[in-house]
């Protein structure tokens, strides 16, 4: 096991570099100078390089980089020349908002696969089987922001059963807080069942023509035990790969949502600084969010070969 | 196995006259829906339609009329005109974007499921550093550095491709490199290129094709986004994605004004997810079943 986390990490360091690299450059070579972003139209020549040897922009571009990456790897990520906030504080703030609203929609979504898929595989098949799957195929053709509208259009203005937009962080008020994030979890929700379904129904109905299974039922075993545990038991790992590849959707979604349903998290945060052309905590969220994005895949990794030891052994 | 036993015997048995009838209404209705958005959008300017970014501001959000078939959205420029020149934009954008990637990513795939080594291994690994990076806060990332434009939309989402056709193309290149006709193709001193362009490339066509399919809708969608976002090609010009988004606002008075570019945009990309998905399940023995 040890020796498998160790070459994993030999590989998650480079790509970790790279992605760095890969942001800083992004920020970097593109046009739009940071002197003239932060002076405006007006500045004159004089000013704009004034500014930009105080900020260091008239290094080399190594230099750049390495006291960049120095920073970093200290915890500073930098520091928004617009609300004067680091990009540290702007993101632990908002972190906790867009974390409750992925678990919340990944186990909104597992409820409503996970029973769906079992419920298919027992009748493979059959018409509630094929109307399940023609519906899961239906429902990834609809888009986020689709489903958004949609279900703000049916509970906000219709019904008025939940607001549209808004936010109560949890510490203060954990009901209205649930309230606001009912309807962001259930379109994201709606993204991942269909997914976890597709992928579960066809695990499930292979494991259900198992040996093993035969024999629970000749034993006599209720057949909600033989599904729930028997069954589902060999697909732990099929239902974390499927989170596992999710995740990156679920950034993107959540993001999509968040501005939205006006929830403060750092997808808002993300998007808020692309409108407002504020440059550092654009590239220090970039970078946050896809040294997240990596290390969550690593962890996947990681679960992956706890469960299965063929993995860790590099023969599957 | 008794079931998939049969299912093999019967697509044996029946002529390919049988097999096509079996692709079913909804495949159909899928083609014929893609024929239909693709030269209603090809003929945009030839249709007799009010201009889609002429206002009346006296007629704003009005219902459909002889004049305004799907009526006016919110500064009074015709829904269906701009419906049309909007699906331009994501229609471009939707089958421009994956031709990048189907070249290079394809390419780089190819190469690397038949040269192996380094050459595989620095392909794959800088794949991985594409990856990384969630692809809607990547592309988002990159669009507000480079700047809203048709052009910049396309290739930033066609970079963002690019991994996933070198992952099938290298999957079903490394599998086809040891068949028996690459091996022949070998013994007979055939040249890399030679057996890369008349061997290799004719087999793994298939399989991209009907991932470029499936790509579209992906792209149509991440299009959309970035338009709702308001993100996508600079205003006044139209796409589904910022009618949505525009229509959002007046979702209580007028929501005809996001749902008709919503449904026009869900009917695409269902359609080419239901044709890449037959093509896929023709073109893959393995899954055809499914």
């Amino acid at each position: 096991m040890l020796g498998f986390v160790a070459r994993r990490l030999v590989y998650l360091l480079p790509v970790l570099v790279a992605v760095s690299l890969l942001t800083f450059l992004i920020a970097s070579l593109l046009p739009g100078d940071l002197a003239y972003v932060i002076l405006g139209d007006q500045a004159t020549p004089d000013k704009v390089a004034a500014l930009r040897h105080d900020m260091g922009l008239d290094e080399p571009i190594w230099w750049r980089y390495l006291s960049w990456l120095g920073h970093v790897l200290e915890g500073d990520f930098g520091r928004s020349f617009r609300t004067g906030q680091t990009v540290w504080q702007a993101v632990s703030e908002r972190l906790p908002v867009s974390v409750e609203l992925m678990l919340l929609a990944e186990i909104v979504g597992l409820a409503i696969g996970v029973p769906l898929a079992i419920a298919c595989a027992v009748r493979s098949g059959g018409p509630f089987d094929r109307f399940m799957t023609g519906s899961a195929f239906g429902m990834l053709s609809l888009p986020t922001f689709l489903s958004a509208i949609l279900l703000i259009y049916l509970f906000a203005v219709e019904l008025r059963w939940l607001p549209a937009t808004g936010y109560v962080p949890f510490a203060e008020d954990p009901l209205a807080n649930l309230r606001f994030m009912v309807l962001p979890a259930l379109t994201l929700a709606l993204a991942e069942w269909p997914g976890i379904m597709r992928v579960l129904r066809s695990d499930m109905i292979a494991t259900l023509q198992e040996d093993y299974i035969a024999l629970a039922r000749a034993k006599g075993l209720k057949a909600s035990r033989i599904l729930f545990v028997h069954a589902l038991k060999p697909s732990s790992l099929t239902l974390i790969t499927i989170t596992g590849i999710n995740i990156g959707r679920l950034i993107g979604g959540a993001l999509i949502v968040e501005t939205i349903f006006a929830l403060p998290g750092i997808g808002r945060l993300l998007v808020g600084a692309i409108y407002t052309r504020d440059l550092i905590i654009l590239q220090g969220v970039v970078l946050f969010v896809a040294g997240g994005f990596v290390l969550m895949n690593f962890i996947v990794d990681l679960l992956y070969a706890v469960l299965d030891p063929r993995i860790r052994h590099g023969h599957a | 196995m008794a079931t998939l036993d049969l299912g093999i015997d019967e697509v044996a048995a029946v002529a390919p006259v049988a097999r096509s009838r079996r692709l079913g209404l909804l495949f159909w209705g899928a083609v014929g829906w893609t024929i239909f958005i693709l030269s209603a959008a090809a003929l945009a300017n030839v249709l007799p339609l009010p201009s889609p970014t002429d206002m009346d501001m006296l007629a704003r959000r009005a219902p459909p009329s002889r004049l305004h078939w799907l009526g006016t959205d919110g500064l009074g420029r015709d829904e269906l005109s701009r419906l049309l020149y909007g699906a331009r934009v994501s229609l471009t954008v939707g089958l421009c974007a994956p031709v990048i990637g189907i070249a290079i990513g394809g390419a780089l795939g190819l190469l690397a499921g038949y040269f192996r080594g380094r050459f595989e291994q620095l392909v794959v690994g800088s794949m991985d550093v594409l990856l990384a990076f969630p692809p809607l806060i990547f592309a988002l990332a990159v669009t507000a550095y480079l700047g809203q434009s048709l052009l910049n939309l396309t290739c930033i989402l066609g970079v963002l491709g690019i991994p996933a056709f070198m992952r099938v193309a290298r999957a079903a290149t490394l599998t086809l490199a040891r068949r028996e006709f690459v091996i022949a193709a070998q013994a007979l001193g055939a040249t890399h290129a030679r057996i890369l362009l008349r061997e290799l490339l004719p087999n793994v066509f298939l399989p991209l094709l009907a991932f470029f399919l499936l790509g579209v809708a992906v792209i149509i969608v991440a299009e959309g986004a970035l338009s709702f976002l308001g993100l996508g090609v600079p205003p006044p010009a139209s796409s589904w994605g910022s009618m949505i988004g525009e229509g959002r606002e007046s979702l209580e008075i007028a929501p005809r004004l996001a749902f008709i570019p919503a449904i026009a945009m869900f009917l695409t990309v269902l359609s080419f997810n239901l044709i890449g998905d037959t093509l896929r399940a023709l073109t893959d023995p393995r899954q055809g079943m499914l």
